[in-house]
C-alpha cells in the first residue's frame, strides 16, 4: 500500500463531446486501477470515513477487498449496510461526507471511496453477479410502502428480505423517484435503478405503479389491508420565486423541466411523444444541484447559453463541487450575486427575457451566510426564451391531506421518531424526504433502514 | 395495461373509448380525470372521465382527435392495451342542492359536463342544459343528457341543429326567464371566458373546468399552474374546477399555447412514420 500514490483519476467523457450527448460522464474505473486507488487506503484501526458515511459502510472493509481483487467480496461488505451502491457512489457528495473525513484528505489527496464503491456495484451488475438472496422464513404479514424514491426501495428491500410480502405504492408509471424522474441519465443511468426495481420485483416485492394513495384510498384505507406502512413520499413541491412573469410561456419548475426530459424522454423527441423547449439562450435560478442538473441538461438539448443565476456568491453555492465544476466546463455561464426582479414577456405571452439586479454581500444572515444585498440601480437585462426556478422543493402534501391524524411539522414534513421512524399513527412509519425536507439519497436510504428496523420490531412484537 | 373494450370514432374529429380501470371506476366522481399513456413513447395526457361501469371496472372516455396523442388513441382497437391509466384525479365537482343550475358544455366539454349534471339532478336540483357546437353533426352525448335536463337547449353557431347562437346567447334568455342559482360551464376557453363574465355581473356563482397543460397530475411539476384570484393554484390538485370569476383565462389561454410548434412536429413525424411503417403503435 502506497499512500503517496496519486488519487487515480476517473476517465471522463470530454466536455465538447459529452454536450452533445446524454451518455454519463465519468467512464468508470477500470478493475486495474480501482485496484491501484484501493491500495492507497491506510486501512486505518479508527476508520474516521466510516464516521461521515450516514449508513456506516464499512469502508476499509471494502476497500481492502477491492485491493485484494476480490470484487464479488467488497460488493458484499458493501450490502450490508447500502442496498443502492451504484447509485451512491454516483451521487453522494463525498466531498462532505465519507472521504471528507479519510484521514489521507489531511496531507494528500482522499480515498476515492464513493467512485470504488459505484465500480464494485458496476461490477458486480456487468461482470459477475451476486446470487440473489434468501429471503427470510415467510412472514404472514403485509407491508405497504408508499413512495418508490430510495427511501422506500430500501424498506421495501430489507422487508421483503426478511420474509414479509410488501407491496409499493407509487404514483408514477415508473418507480425510483427523483432517481428517475430527476437526477439525468448523464449522471445517473436509469438502467441501474431498473436494475434495482428488478431484482426487488424477483425478491417478491409487488409494485403497483399510477397509484396515488390519498387521493381516493386513504392511509387509513391502506391500513385497513396491511399490518404497517412506511410513507416515503418525497419532496415533491415545486417553490417559485413569486416575481412578476413566471406565469408566462417558457418558465418551468424544475421538477417539471426535468420530469420531462427525464421520465417522459423529452431528450428524444419527437421520437418520443413529449415535447421541452430547447431555448437559444435560457437561464437557471438557483445553484444547487437541482439547479446544475437542469442547466447542464438544457446545455445538451442544444441551447447556446445557459446562464445560471444565485444571488449569493461561489463560497455559498450549496452544489456539488464537481457538478459545479462539470457545469462550467460544459459551457454554463455562472452569473453569480445576480437576482431575476422579473420575467419579461412578448405580445404572445412567450418568456423573452428577464431582469436581474447586481447584489453584493452584507451583513452574516442567521444561517452565518453573508446576506446578499441589491446595489441599486445595477439593473440588466439577459435575453432569454426559456426559464428554469430551482429554488428548492416542499414536503407533497397529497396523502397527508386525506391522514388528519398523522403529525406534520409547520412546513408540512410528517414528524417520526429519529431512532424507529415511528410517526403518530400506530403502524405507520415515515422517512427521507418527507419528513427531513429535501436532502440526499443516502440519508433517505438511512432513514429507510432505520425505519425497516423499526417496523420488524414493531411487527414481531406488536408493541407501539 | 388497461384492456380496451371499444374504441369508435363517433364523428370525424371524435372517439370515444370504453376501457378497464377498475380502480378508477370504483372510486370516480363527477368532475374527476385520468392521465393515460397510450404506450412507451407515449406522453401523459389527462382526459375526463366521462362515464363508468363499477361492476365491469370500465371507464367511458371521449377524446377530440386535435393532436398525436389523441390521433395515436384514435387507432387503437377493441382488445388491444392502454400502457398507463392513473387517477382518479382532481377535486370532485361540489353536487349538492343549490336551486337551479345551468349546466353549459361547449363541444368536447359536453363529455365531462354529463357526469356533474346528473349528478346535478340526483340531488335534486333543477337542471337547465344548455349545450353547443360549431355545426349540428357536431354534438356528443345529446340523447343521454336530454334525460337529465328539466329542460335541455341545443344550439349551433350555424343554425344547423337547433337554436342558432352562441350558449351565451341561450344563457341570457334563461337568466332573463328565471332565477339561477349556479352555472356550470365546460368548454372552449373563450367560451368559459364569456359565460364568466356574463354571471358576474349577476354575481352568479359559475364554475368552470380548466384543461391546462399536465405531465404528473400530482401537484408535483407546476406545469398545470394557474392564476385565480391573483394567486397561482396547481390545476391537477387544486382543480381542474375553479370559480369562472376569478380565472385568468387569458392567461391560461396563453400556456395552452406553449408547445404550438413542437405539436406540429410530433404530428408530421407521427403521420410520416404512420405511412412508412403501416401500422401504428406497435413499437412506438
Ligand atoms: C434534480 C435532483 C438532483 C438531485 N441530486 C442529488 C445528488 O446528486 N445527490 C444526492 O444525494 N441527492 C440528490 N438529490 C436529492 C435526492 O434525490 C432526494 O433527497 C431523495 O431522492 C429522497 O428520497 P425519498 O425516497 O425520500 O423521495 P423521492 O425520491 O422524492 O421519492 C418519492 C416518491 O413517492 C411518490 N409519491 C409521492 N406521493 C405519493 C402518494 N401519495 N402515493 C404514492 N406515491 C407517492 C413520488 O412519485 C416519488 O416517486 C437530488 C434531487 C433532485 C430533485
Ligand atoms: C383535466 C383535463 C381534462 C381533459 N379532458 C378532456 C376530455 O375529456 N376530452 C378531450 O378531448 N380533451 C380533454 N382534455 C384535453 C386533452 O388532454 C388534450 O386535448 C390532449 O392532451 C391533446 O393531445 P394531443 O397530443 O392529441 O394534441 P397536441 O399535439 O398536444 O395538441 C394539439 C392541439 O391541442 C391543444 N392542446 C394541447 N394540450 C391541451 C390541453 N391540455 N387542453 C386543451 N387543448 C390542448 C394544443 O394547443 C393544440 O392546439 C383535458 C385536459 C385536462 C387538463
Ligand atoms: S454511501 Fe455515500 S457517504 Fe457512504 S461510503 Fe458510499 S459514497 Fe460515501
Ligand atoms: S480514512 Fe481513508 S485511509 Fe483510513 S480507512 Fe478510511 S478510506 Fe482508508
Ligand atoms: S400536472 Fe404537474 S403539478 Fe399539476
Amino acid at each position: 500500500m502506497n499512500a503517496k500514490t496519486p488519487r487515480q483519476k476517473m476517465p471522463e467523457q470530454r466536455p465538447e463531446d459529452r454536450k452533445r450527448n446524454f451518455d454519463e460522464v465519468p467512464l468508470g474505473y477500470t478493475p486495474e486501477v480501482a485496484v491501484v486507488e484501493a491500495g492507497r487506503c491506510l486501512q486505518c484501526k479508527k476508520p474516521l470515513c466510516v464516521e461521515g458515511c450516514p449508513v456506516s459502510i464499512n469502508i476499509p472493509g471494502f476497500i481492502k477487498e477491492i485491493a485484494e481483487k476480490n470484487f464479488i467480496g467488497a460488493i458484499k461488505v458493501i450490502k450490508e449496510s447500502s442496498s443502492l451502491p451504484a447509485v451512491c457512489g454516483r451521487v453522494c457528495p463525498q466531498e462532505s461526507q465519507c472521504e471528507a473525513k479519510c484521514i489521507l484528505g489531511k496531507k494528500f489527496e482522499p480515498v476515492a471511496i464513493g467512485k470504488l464503491e459505484g465500480f464494485v456495484a458496476d461490477y458486480e451488475r456487468e461482470v459477475e453477479h451476486l446470487p440473489a438472496p434468501v429471503p427470510g422464513v415467510k412472514k404472514d404479514k403485509k407491508v405497504a410502502i408508499i413512495g418508490s424514491g430510495p427511501a422506500g426501495l430500501t424498506v421495501a428491500g430489507e422487508l421483503a428480505n426478511a420474509g414479509y410480502s410488501v407491496t409499493v405504492f407509487e404514483a408514477l408509471h415508473t418507480p425510483g423517484g427523483v432517481l428517475v424522474y430527476g437526477i439525468p441519465e448523464f449522471r445517473l443511468p436509469k438502467k441501474i435503478v431498473t436494475y434495482e426495481i428488478d431484482a426487488l420485483a424477483a425478491l417478491g416485492v409487488e409494485f403497483v405503479i399510477n397509484r396515488i394513495v390519498g387521493l381516493s384510498e386513504s392511509l387509513g384505507d391502506i391500513m385497513k389491508r396491511f399490518d404497517a406502512a412506511f410513507v416515503a413520499t418525497g419532496a415533491g413541491l415545486p417553490s417559485f420565486l413569486n416575481i412578476p412573469g413566471e406565469e408566462l410561456q417558457g418558465v418551468y419548475s424544475a421538477n417539471e423541466y426535468l420530469t420531462r426530459v427525464n421520465l417522459m424522454k423529452a431528450y428524444k423527441f419527437p421520437e418520443y411523444d413529449t415535447p421541452v423547449i430547447r431555448g437559444n439562450s435560457m437561464a437557471v435560478f438557483g445553484a444547487g444541484n437541482v439547479a446544475m442538473d437542469s442547466a447542464r441538461t438544457a446545455v445538451r438539448l442544444g441551447c447556446d447559453e445557459v446562464h445560471l443565476i444565485y444571488r449569493r456568491s461561489r463560497d455559498e453555492m450549496p452544489a456539488r463541487a464537481e457538478e459545479s465544476h462539470h457545469a462550467e466546463e460544459e459551457g454554463v455561464i455562472f452569473d453569480l450575486l445576480t437576482n431575476p426582479v422579473r420575467l419579461l414577456g412578448d405580445e404572445n405571452g412567450r418568456l423573452c427575457g428577464v431582469e436581474c439586479v447586481k447584489m453584493e454581500l452584507g451583513e452574516p444572515d442567521d444561517s452565518g451566510r453573508r446576506r446578499p444585498v441589491e446595489i441599486k440601480g445595477s439593473e440588466f437585462i439577459i435575453k432569454i426564451d426559456a426559464a428554469i426556478v430551482a429554488i428548492g422543493n416542499g414536503s407533497n402534501p397529497i396523502l397527508q391531506k386525506t391522514a388528519p391524524d398523522l403529525k406534520c411539522n409547520k412546513w408540512g414534513n410528517i414528524i417520526a421518531d429519529e431512532t424507529t421512524m415511528k410517526t403518530s399513527v400506530k403502524g405507520v412509519f415515515a422517512g427521507g424526504d418527507i419528513v427531513t425536507g429535501a436532502a440526499t439519497v443516502i440519508e433517505a436510504m438511512g432513514a429507510g433502514r432505520k425505519a425497516a428496523k423499526g417496523m420488524i420490531d414493531y411487527l414481531e412484537s406488536g408493541s407501539w | 395495461m388497461h384492456y380496451i373494450h371499444s374504441n369508435d370514432i363517433i364523428q370525424p374529429t371524435l372517439g370515444k373509448m370504453v376501457v378497464d380501470a377498475p380502480y378508477v371506476a370504483e372510486y370516480r366522481k363527477p368532475g374527476q380525470f385520468i392521465i393515460l399513456r397510450i404506450d412507451e413513447c407515449g406522453e401523459r395526457m389527462p382526459l375526463t372521465i366521462s362515464d363508468a361501469d363499477k361492476t365491469k371496472g370500465t371507464i367511458t372516455l371521449f377524446y377530440q382527435i386535435v393532436g398525436t396523442t389523441t390521433k395515436k388513441l384514435a387507432g387503437m382497437k377493441a382488445g388491444e392495451r392502454v400502457k398507463d391509466i392513473v387517477g382518479p384525479l382532481g377535486h370532485p365537482t361540489e353536487v349538492e342542492k343549490y336551486g337551479t343550475v345551468v349546466c353549459i358544455g361547449g363541444g368536447i366539454g359536453i363529455a365531462p359536463l354529463y357526469p356533474i349534471s346528473k349528478g346535478m339532478k340526483e340531488a335534486g336540483n333543477k337542471v337547465i342544459n344548455i349545450l353547443g357546437a360549431r355545426a349540428g353533426n357536431l354534438f356528443i352525448l345529446e340523447d343521454e343528457m336530454s334525460r337529465i335536463g328539466d329542460d335541455n337547449i341545443v344550439c349551433t353557431d350555424d343554425g344547423s341543429r337547433g337554436k342558432k347562437g352562441f350558449v351565451t346567447d341561450m344563457l341570457r334568455d334563461v337568466m332573463a326567464a328565471e332565477q339561477v342559482d349556479l352555472v356550470v360551464a365546460i368548454g372552449p376557453v373563450p367560451m368559459m371566458k364569456a359565460v364568466s363574465m356574463q354571471t358576474k355581473e349577476k354575481g352568479i356563482k359559475t364554475y368552470v373546468s380548466l384543461n391546462s397543460v399536465m405531465i404528473d397530475g400530482t401537484g408535483m411539476c407546476g406545469g398545470c399552474r394557474v392564476t385565480v384570484g391573483g394567486e397561482t393554484k396547481f390545476t391537477c390538485v387544486d382543480g381542474p374546477e375553479f370559480d369562472g370569476h376569478l380565472v385568468d383565462f387569458d392567461n391560461l389561454g396563453s400556456r395552452l399555447k406553449t408547445y404550438h410548434v413542437e405539436e406540429k412536429e410530433s404530428y408530421t413525424t407521427y403521420n410520416h412514420k404512420c405511412k412508412l411503417d403501416g401500422a401504428v403503435g406497435d413499437e412506438c
